[in-house]
């Protein structure tokens, strides 16, 4: 057994290797575009619209960018880059100018210039809108002339272009055309709104068919400003739900690339031929978290005060999990063990913080016998079960190696839509102990900052389901999220970390994997948020 | 005869209402929809206000009671997740579910109901045990079950397996979606194109199976009671032939209960597509309704909910009416009987 699953991770080495092998290969301009091929692919569920204001989320947003186009752009390393602008700079503090790029034009052949820009900032505070934070960045976009465009921001924002990716651009004459000016609206009068069904953008792919979960058919844009290194020809996605059929459909050869797999059918893919799995390291933190605002706990034998208020039983439950087990034995060695909430690619990571506390049973007991529970106590963990890579079964190792410390936990793990009602603002934060995962949207610190560290006061730290708070972060966030020195801002960003593992505000556990299967012949490139896009695509 | 049908169409209606009012009783064990609708930076003054549009926050009568006052008018609301009207939604979803439901129920009559028929005329042949060991493994395992088999040799295995052996022992056939598909006004249909049809094989044999092997247990079970009576002696004495005698007075005999049983099975066809949908991703109303769960789509679980239960009473009718069709004796009571007595 053992001996298999350290084969395991060495094929899994191996595969990670070769996916950065195949990453570089496919960068190389022209590489085997002697060919053109068409290229099938299947995700877990459909895209929920095609109006790239109407969700923000992750899979909907990286589907609609093979066709719509933000200001800036990220290249697969996440790296920045131009994209619908060519430039940007920080003329004022509160002021963004960017020179848009000339030449561009949408699918229709309408021609893209500063007037889109204004027409989709005004879209995205419509009421369907659910890119209104991108819209509360913005107080006001000012055309300058054609070409550029001024964002002016109600206080200094040294990170707003890295927030811009996904905001896509519309063609305002092809909005009014349709009557699609307003964002789809869940409940309105806009039922069956164009753009919910119908996309016209300027990115390297166009729709040439949509039915809604069975099909969608793109095309390469063949006036596309950038330059094609994909050589496909057609590509038609496919939503398969079931986790057995989609990888029969991958194994079978019916699509040429599927995703998510789950981690324990690496083993199959590895084992089937012409195919593989192509794993790497997502920049989704996981991590548990303590309610430490109450003062008795809601679901705990312990009555009148609250254990986790005490530093050192949050430390007893650090040191009591075994980081390297769950590594080994649920994620197959794929995942990163993180002492940040924040992962490697994101800004404003510092590998020197990320060392995690050793994991010391012996330790832990004496922290808790210190703290005054030496037969441990009982408390009840909340846990989604379709949400994060594995999550019911991180959640029942945890809970066994809990067991050894004396602590009793009642594990409660459900569908997401119930998980999340019970869990979040609205239903008061209704939890003892619960494992939770955060993506930035921003790549940068500040959001994870701000959404899971600061106190819940004013709006902030709205994920900061325990309600971990200390006045210190809460002001760091805040001189975070103005400072425009980047050296300044990296001190600010470390200060505010350090604090928060110090007082072990929460418990980070690791980076979940990156899951998906690719059929030989086939190059992609994985994005570190799992967003996957077809212009890295080529196929043998 | 009328007045059967129209009360039997005004029960309809109650039966809905009354599935409609415990389907919105439960929805609000469910979960919460609003997470599903919206991105992680969504604030709270947003998710709230977004809960309020849509009236979330009313008591479940409340919005029973809405979601009649506009069903009455034809609207069923705004799905949360397609942002499409509901009714559009269905339309585009019922070809693929009733297809898929009738070519299974054809499979299962028309194969299921002949190797009833020989099992309990050769009650003792060895095709007929091989049938019944056979379908014991149609009644026992569930149907995803079966459908993932039926992947696992039809889209995996069945490469190497021909690759070994040298011949095409087992074809390559799809295992997800409905292939192409063509229009026929509002209508989509599977039936016209290869990809369509070979598309349904796997999934209707999935869902025909366990039907096939109930209606081949029943009709063997019927066919053996009714040869032991003296009517079929008495045939066989009056010197017909074994056709005759099988069919034409056998069988016939035994329809009652079959129709019954299969009327009723296909309304469970129909709703209990889902799971082989789901496993075969096949577009029909089952998946949409798995997927509204999951994501708690309220509109469209409670439309969903509510035309299944006029489903269910339409078919229960049409079986009612079929025995006036099969059975003398019961129009003899209404009508001649009477009169004798």
């Amino acid at each position: 057994m053992f001996l298999q699953e350290g084969w395991t991770m060495k094929r899994g080495l191996v595969a990670a290797a070769m996916a950065v092998g195949l990453l570089s290969a496919g960068a190389l301009p022209g590489a085997d575009k002697a060919e053109a091929k068409p290229f099938k692919w299947a995700f877990q569920g459909d895209v929920q619209t095609l109006d790239p204001h109407g969700l923000f989320e992750t899979f909907t947003l990286g589907f609609q960018l093979n066709f719509y186009e933000g200001l800036v752009s990220r290249a697969a390393d996440l790296e920045l880059e131009p994209g619908l602008a060519v430039s940007w700079e920080n003329v004022e503090p509160t002021v963004w100018r960017f020179k848009l790029r000339q030449g561009v034009t949408f699918h229709n052949g309408n021609s893209f210039n500063a007037d889109d820009v204004i027409f989709s900032v005004d879209r995205i505070n419509t009421e369907g809108s659910d890119m209104k934070v991108i819209a509360g960045l913005i107080k006001e976009a000012v055309k300058v002339d054609d070409y550029t465009v001024d964002l002016v921001t109600d206080q200094p924002n040294p990170i707003l272009p890295l927030q811009l990716e996904i905001f896509m651009i519309m063609d305002k004459e092809w909005s009014e055309e349709h009557s699609t000016t307003q964002a789809t609206n869940v409940k309105g009068d806009d039922q069956g709104n164009y753009a919910n069904l119908n996309a016209n953008g300027t990115g390297p792919f166009m729709v040439v068919e949509r039915q809604p979960d069975v099909r969608t058919v793109l095309k390469p844009n063949p006036n596309w400003w950038g330059e094609a290194k994909s050589n496909i020809t057609e590509a038609t996605f496919t939503p398969i739900g079931q986790d057995a059929t989609r990888v029969a459909a991958l194994i079978s050869g019916d699509v040429d690339m599927a995703y998510p797999v789950p981690v324990q059918d690496w083993k199959r893919l590895e084992d089937a031929s012409g195919v593989s799995p192509l794993t790497g390291a997502e920049a989704r933190t996981i991590f548990l978290g303590f309610d430490q605002d109450r003062d008795e706990l809601l679901y705990s034998n312990i009555k009148g005060k609250n254990p986790f208020k005490d530093q050192r039983v949050r430390e007893a439950f650090y040191q009591a999990i075994d980081m390297e087990a769950i590594k080994a034995k649920i994620m197959r060695g794929a995942s990163t063990p993180s002492n940040l909430m924040i992962a490697p690619q994101v800004n404003g990571f510092n590998a020197a913080l990320n060392d995690r506390l050793p994991y010391d049973v012996e330790k832990a007991k004496a922290l808790l016998t210190e703290a005054g529970y030496p037969d441990g106590f009982e408390v009840t963990m909340d846990c989604p079960n379709d949400r994060y890579v594995n999550d019911e079964r991180i959640c029942q190792a945890v809970a066994s190696m809990l067991a050894r410390i004396g602590v009793k936990v009642d594990l409660l793990a459900q569908t997401k839509s119930k998980y999340f009602a019970k869990v979040l603002a609205q239903n008061g934060y209704d939890t003892s102990f619960f494992l939770l995962g955060w993506t930035p949207s921003t790549f940068d610190a500040h959001n994870v900052i701000y959404s899971l560290m600061t106190c819940r006061v004013d709006g902030k730290g709205a994920f900061n389901l325990g309600g971990y708070c200390n006045e210190r972060v809460t002001e760091l966030s805040d001189l975070i999220q103005v400072e425009t020195d980047q050296e300044k801002r990296q001190a600010l960003i470390d200060e505010a970390n350090k604090i928060h593992s110090d007082e072990i505000g929460h418990i980070p556990l690791h980076q979940q994997p990156l899951s998906w299967g690719v059929s030989d012949g086939v190059t992609v490139a994985q994005r570190a948020d799992n967003q996957f896009h077809l212009r890295h695509v080529t196929v043998k | 005869m009328i007045a059967f049908v129209v009360r039997r169409l005004l029960q309809s209606i109650l039966v809905m209402l009354a599935v409609g009012f415990i389907a919105f009783s439960l929805f609000n064990y469910v979960g919460d929809p609003i997470n599903n609708m919206v991105g992680q930076d969504t604030t709270l003054e947003q998710r709230q206000e977004l809960r309020e549009r849509l009236g979330l926050d009313d008591p479940f009568v409340v919005q029973y009671g809405r979601f009649l006052v506009n069903a009455v008018q034809g609207d069923f609301g705004l799905s949360y997740r397609h942002r499409r009207p509901v009714a559009e939604l269905i339309a585009e979803r019922v070809p693929a579910t009733l297809e898929l439901s009738l070519v299974a129920a054809f499979l299962a009559l028309f194969i299921g109901v002949p190797m009833g028929v020989y099992t309990g005329l050769h009650r003792r042949g060895v095709i007929s045990q091989l049938f019944l060991t056979v379908s014991l493994v149609g009644i026992s395992l569930p149907t995803f079950l079966i459908g993932i088999l039926l992947i696992l040799v039809f889209g995996v295995m069945s490469q190497d397996i021909n690759a070994a052996l040298g011949f095409t022992l087992v074809p390559q056939l799809p295992t997800f979606g409905r292939g192409e598909t063509v229009q026929l006004g509002w209508w989509s249909t599977g039936f016209l194109t290869k990809s369509g049809l070979l598309a349904l094989i796997l999934p209707s044999v999935t869902l025909a199976l366990f039907q096939m092997t109930l209606i081949m247990r029943l009709v063997r079970s019927e066919m053996l009671e009714v040869l032991r009576t003296d009517y079929i002696k008495f045939a066989r004495a009056r010197g017909l032939t074994n056709r005759a005698v099988n069919f034409g007075h056998a069988l016939k005999n035994t329809l009652v209960p079959v129709i019954t049983i299969t009327g009723l099975q296909l309304g469970s066809i129909i709703a209990f597509a889902l799971i082989t949908e789901r496993v075969f991703q096949w577009p029909g109303m089952g998946l949409l309704f798995l997927q509204a769960i999951t994501e708690v789509d309220i509109p469209v679980m409670a439309s969903y909910l509510m035309l299944m239960g006029f489903f269910f009473v339409l078919i229960n009718l049409i079986v009612d009416l079929l025995y006036y069709v099969v059975d003398p004796r019961l129009r003899a009571d209404k009508a001649v009987a009477a009169g004798h007595q």
